[in-house]
């Protein structure tokens, strides 16, 4: 049995080569914090804890949803700038929604309603910013970096033509309540997250859409030459990226109660640093929805741990960079020293 | 065989380059449509300060396109900037005696030093630069706000005060302030000119666009690879070290996050310049105008009153609008070739 | 004429694998040697080890105009004169005519200055060497790939070059540029410069060679002069084995119309085209590179649009918007650049193969039914015969004629109607060749049209019911493959 498992497992590490180290990375981390949680608090704080875990719950879904979003549009050997500028325009209009129509509607007893029609309108509004840079990049042929770094300025600044820089606060209780409120425990943001993650995870393995956008990222043109349309392609897969920007930005809002302009910029290249240490190929092409989630565990331990220590965060943000480069080199070594197991199946 | 001697238009093309062209018209159409909204802005006050306030931007440009020109990116310099300015502020201000010279060569050489791990990594790790460099942007910038808390540093000695306030030509205005060519700016333009003729006329410069044209291709032609991605990325470094002086000698303050952050900003202005982001191509001349467009654009929004929340969607637009043209220019141009080609 | 260059005993192991054993190769002074073998054979390690790229195992011997090497060096070898010109040109696309050609001036010693009219003067003067006329001051990369390749020929004529090694310069050339590359090679004889020669295509060995060496599995078969051998023989030795072609089963008579093409036109591309395939017909395209033969398939293809002129299928007019339209038709396309265009290497071999069928393979809940996928790749791979290490490997780790199969398998699950073929056995070994054109033949059978271009007249001549001539965008002439047709071609239209 335990052979099996063994088998299995060693299967499964050689089909996913660019993740296969994630999980002793993730059992390392944990343990190290653990204990190192234990000697400095001389054992008053726990890293294994219901708190920390809430702690760490409460982060990752923003977090998550948007490296899945960048994550998308690194498959197609593409990128996504726009995220941060998105998810901030789409929650100044939906925060300024709630702000004009929010007095009038709880007069009226309308606020559940509202608040359905602004979070599908702030999702509508979402994938037509997506859809913007897909036409960009399909249509007009402009280089992923180049288009979104255009409407990554552009996007930030309608968002702060609108909120002329202030930050726009005094949202609906009830909307607060989709960060606030949990389900046995389980924060309603986690549980979309997880719900989100799942679906995407089937989309990229196993619909016919997902595997277009695999070939695409490494071959436009064979892809292309199969019948397959990659303009649409593209543009659909920007379009996702916008949908999971939406989700973000929903959580962002609830969670803060407030939006501006600049909330957030500098999760932009964390998201990349996620996607990247979860074993997406920044090249195009490869790349799994579990890597990335177990890529963002690592971070938010680490992230939750080092909080929990009281070391700054800021060391934490040159920790994470510094474990990026550690992996990166990890995979050179591998890549011009496979392992024996690896030289015999070749051979 | 086709035969075909250049015309004069064709020479002056490529004197001048097409790009380059382009933006200069569009420059010059810019500043006369600004001038006959508001005449004032044309008057050689505002214009010094236009070049002022982009000198640091147009420095850390011209670093930025050699490293694109050789077929890298690097987005850490910022960073690098910021650590090289708290390296000479916290210098400065516990030894304010110390040689000017000295002073001002140690965010220089903090650049070069970070500018070449950077290459060394690439090289090394045989990993995509962008992903590198996000990587050390995180590990400069979280190390450097560990280390110093964040804090604010000002109060450098006189010399550092004055400085910047020297004038290369000065005048005075009705209200008796003196105005003038800033020293700032002459060194702003000194980098553009030494890179300029770098990349024209030395060997140097020459193998850095050959590597960013087809890198196998450089490495069977013998170049050194790892030596000029250290050229190319030390002088990035370099540039964000001069970048980082001569911020701090406009604002004379240190302030951790006032450049990082705004990476983009140069990107923008250096593609708009021209400069491919594969690689191979772009100019200084082109670069120097892409920056100055942003720059005059800036001026123009505050002059006509625009409100500067206003300001990055004109910016944002410009980009867009900007490649997109550049983009289907060159497809159209590849068409009209393939088409000859065919009759 | 002496021995230039003499090569003795030369052996090279890798991790184990012989890929040369104990070689004796010989180049005489100015002539034009032709080095051929299958894909394997050695080929490219005996080039590289002429080249100083790779140290050849000890006892073996060079010998240069009297100078004795156990080995070369790079360096060495550009000193003893030296010059390799690859199949994937080393150009920088981005620099100018002049600057590529003259681009070792900056790697010399000495001032750090570019000194541009020496780098033009250089130029200049090794492009007269070869009647070359280009203008010194053009982007590289803005020129056909032809000039391109020209240019890169020039660069090796500095500084004294005294043996040229091409390996497949012939493969993106249209007649006339091979013309004038042949040209290019008779004036560096002239100057008293080797030449070595590798091509897949046959024809132009027996064109140009004035000796052939033949390897075949590292080791050396022999060394031939071309009057010695002819085609047939050359693929003997090459393949060790006896190959007898079958013709195309006849076609019945009966055979309703499968495609009718009439006047097709597309401006800049070909012009006024009309013809028709029948179910079961195999009929060949052959003209040279730049024809409009593959722009044709493209335009049938559905992926551009004539300008005017109509395609019927089973004689309903269709018009195409995109190629996945003419996929839902039956008419498919396996394109000509297999590497770039046909497969998608660094994926799997089953993804690969599933890409056209995606929507077919959905269950009722809409997602991709893995097990049918892997049930129907497995099903391929052994009607193909295709050679595999398993589903999950990379299409890379192929051989050129298993990835061919690969492109071939992933229209065949779409049942199409139409196939058609452009190249299809380009760069892939001749036994392997083999191997497609008999499943081409028998697809055939099944009662497919296909449409196969070629610009190898044995390959259209033997695996075709009907052969149509295009030239400059248009049919000039129509043959039935028989004892004459191969005379009339090459008399006729140059196509040897």
């Amino acid at each position: 049995m335990l052979n099996k498992i063994l088998e299995a497992s060693r299967g499964w590490g050689r089909r996913n080569a660019e993740m296969a180290a994630l999980p002793f990375l993730l059992l390392g981390v944990v343990a190290v914090l653990s204990i190192a949680t234990e000697i400095v608090s001389e054992g008053n704080i726990h890293f294994l804890s219901v708190e920390n875990f809430g702690a760490m719950a409460a982060q990752i879904p923003e977090l998550g949803l948007l490296s899945l979003a960048m994550m998308v549009t690194m498959l197609t050997a593409g990128i996504n700038l726009s995220i941060i500028s998105s998810a901030n325009l789409v929650g100044v209009g939906m925060a300024v929604t709630f702000v004009t129509f929010g007095p009038g509607a709880a007069a009226a007893g309308m606020t559940i309603p509202l608040i359905v029609v602004t979070i599908v309108g702030g999702l509508l509004f979402s994938v037509l910013l997506g859809w913007f840079n897909g036409l960009l990049i399909a249509k007009l042929k402009i280089t992923p970096v180049l288009a979104t770094l255009g409407t990554m300025i552009l996007y930030e600044g309608l968002t702060l033509a609108i909120t002329k820089g202030y930050v726009i606060s005094g949202m609906p209780e009830e909307f607060l309540n989709i960060a606030a409120g949990s389900f046995f425990g389980i924060p309603y943001a986690l549980i979309l997250f997880v719900v989100v993650a799942i679906v995407i995870a089937y989309v990229l393995q196993r619909r016919p859409f997902g595997r277009q956008l695999y070939m695409l990222g490494s071959n436009q043109t064979a892809t292309s030459f199969s019948a397959v349309n990659i303009d649409r392609v593209i543009i659909k897969t920007y379009m996702l990226s916008g949908l999971l920007v939406g989700f973000a930005a929903i959580i962002m809002l609830s969670r803060f109660s407030s939006a501006n302009a600049r909330q957030g910029t500098s999760l932009l290249l964390v998201t990349v640093l996620i996607a990247v240490l979860g074993g997406t190929d920044p090249d195009g092409g490869f790349g799994k929805v579990l890597g990335l989630v177990m890529a963002l565990l690592i971070m938010q331990a680490i992230t939750s741990g080092l909080n929990l220590l009281s070391i700054s965060s800021f060391l934490t943000l040159g920790l994470w960079g510094a474990l990026l480069i550690g992996v990166i080199a990890y995979r050179s070594y591998r890549a011009k020293n496979p392992g024996k197991r690896a030289k015999s199946l070749a051979a | 065989m086709i035969n075909s001697s250049p015309t004069v238009q064709l020479r002056l093309q490529r004197l001048f380059g097409q790009n380059e062209m382009v933006l200069l018209l569009v420059l010059l159409g810019m500043v006369t449509a600004i001038t006959i909204v508001s005449p004032r802005f044309l008057g050689p006050e505002n214009l010094f300060s236009i070049l002022l306030s982009a000198s640091y931007t147009g420095i850390f440009a011209i670093g930025f396109l050699l490293v694109l020109v050789s077929g890298g990116l690097d987005v850490s310099f910022t960073a690098v900037a910021t650590v090289a300015q708290y390296v000479m502020g916290t210098v400065l201000i516990a030894n304010p005696d110390i040689p000017p010279a000295v002073a001002v060569l140690l965010p220089l050489v903090v650049g070069v030093a970070l500018g070449s791990l950077n290459a060394l990594l690439i090289h090394y790790l045989n990993a995509p630069p962008i992903i590198i460099t996000i990587a050390n942007l995180n590990i400069f910038f979280g190390l450097l706000q560990f280390i110093t808390g964040g804090e604010w540093l000002n109060g450098f000695p006189e010399w550092f005060d004055h400085f910047p306030q020297t004038y290369v030509i000065s005048f005075q205005n009705a209200d008796g302030v003196s105005y003038g060519l800033s020293i700032i700016v002459v060194i702003w333009i000194a980098v553009a000119v030494v890179a300029g003729l770098l990349m024209h006329y030395f060997k140097a410069g020459r193998k850095l666009y050959a590597m960013g044209g087809n890198l196998e291709a450089a490495r069977r032609a013998g170049i050194d690879i790892l030596r000029y991605r250290i050229f190319a990325y030390g002088f990035l470094g370099f540039c964000a070290g001069l970048g980082g002086l001569v911020h701090t000698f406009i604002t004379q303050t240190v302030v951790p996050n006032t450049l990082v952050g705004h990476e983009f900003d140069v990107v923008a202005a250096v593609v708009l310049g021209g400069a491919s982001i594969f690689g191979g191509s772009g100019t200084v001349v082109g670069t120097v105008l892409g920056v100055t467009l942003l720059a005059v654009l800036g001026n123009a929004l505050t002059i006509m009153k625009v409100p500067t929340y206003w300001h990055e969607v004109f910016v944002g637009g410009i980009v867009i609008l900007s490649i997109a043209i550049t983009t289907l220019s060159a497809i159209a141009a590849r068409n009209r070739e393939k088409k000859y080609h065919a009759q | 004429m002496s021995d230039f260059i003499a090569m003795r005993h030369v052996t090279k192991n890798y991790a184990g694998v012989q890929a040369l054993k104990q070689i004796d190769f010989q180049l005489k002074r100015g002539e034009v040697h032709c080095l051929c073998g299958e894909n394997g054979s050695g080929k490219s390690t005996l080039i590289k080890i002429l080249s100083g790229v790779v140290k050849p195992d000890e006892g073996s011997e060079i010998t240069i105009d009297g100078k004795v090497f156990p080995h070369l060096t790079a360096q060495q070898a550009l000193e003893q004169g030296v010059r390799v010109i690859y199949q994937d040109l080393a150009l920088f696309p981005n620099l100018t005519v002049k600057e590529n050609i003259a681009f070792q001036s900056f790697s010399d010693k000495g001032s750090l200055l570019v000194r541009w009219r020496k780098v033009e003067k250089t130029a200049r003067a090794a492009m007269d060497l070869i009647g070359l006329d280009l203008d010194l001051n053009r982007l590289t990369g803005s020129l056909p790939i032809a000039q391109q390749q020209l240019v890169e020929i020039t660069r090796a004529l500095i500084g004294e070059p005294k043996l040229l090694v091409l390996d497949e310069p012939t493969a993106s050339l249209t007649r006339k540029e091979v013309n004038a590359l042949f040209e290019v090679i008779a004036r560096l004889k002239a100057r008293g410069v080797t030449t070595m020669f590798v091509s897949h295509k046959l024809n132009e060995v027996f064109e140009i060679a004035e000796r052939v060496t033949v390897l075949r599995d590292g080791e050396k078969i022999g060394e031939y002069t071309p009057a010695e051998i002819d085609h047939k023989k050359l693929v003997f030795l090459m393949t060790g084995r006896k190959y007898e072609s079958a013709p195309p089963a006849p076609l019945d008579p009966a055979a309703e119309t499968l495609l009718e093409v009439k006047n097709l036109t597309r401006n800049g591309e070909f012009s006024d085209l009309s013809f028709t395939v029948k179910k079961g017909e195999i009929v060949g395209i052959t003209g040279l590179l730049g024809s409009g033969r593959t722009e044709l398939a493209l335009s049938i293809f559905g992926m551009t649009h004539p300008d005017s002129g109509t395609i019927l299928l089973e004689g309903k007019p269709i018009k195409l918007r995109t190629n996945s339209e003419a996929k839902k038709l039956g008419i498919v396309y396996v394109p000509e650049d297999r590497l770039r265009q046909g497969v998608i290497q660094a994926q799997t071999i089953l993804d690969n193969m599933s890409l056209t069928v995606l929507d077919n393979l959905l269950s009722k809940l809409g997602l991709l039914d893995k097990k049918r996928m892997k049930h129907d790749g497995e099903t391929w791979v052994k009607d193909l015969q295709i050679k595999i290490p398993s589903l999950d490997s990379s299409v890379k780790t192929l051989s050129g004629g298993n990835q061919q199969k690969v492109v071939l398998s992933k229209w065949l699950a779409t049942n199409p109607k139409l196939l058609i073929l452009d190249e299809p056995t380009i760069g892939i070994d001749v036994l392997a060749k083999n191997g497609v054109h008999d499943l081409v033949k028998e697809l055939a059978t099944k009662g497919i049209g296909i449409i196969l271009i070629s610009d190898e007249i044995p390959e259209v001549l033997a695996n075709c019911h009907r052969i149509l001539v295009m030239q400059k965008g248009r049919f000039v002439h129509e043959v039935v493959p028989g004892p004459d047709a191969e005379r009339d071609l090459f008399e006729n239209f140059n196509l040897s």
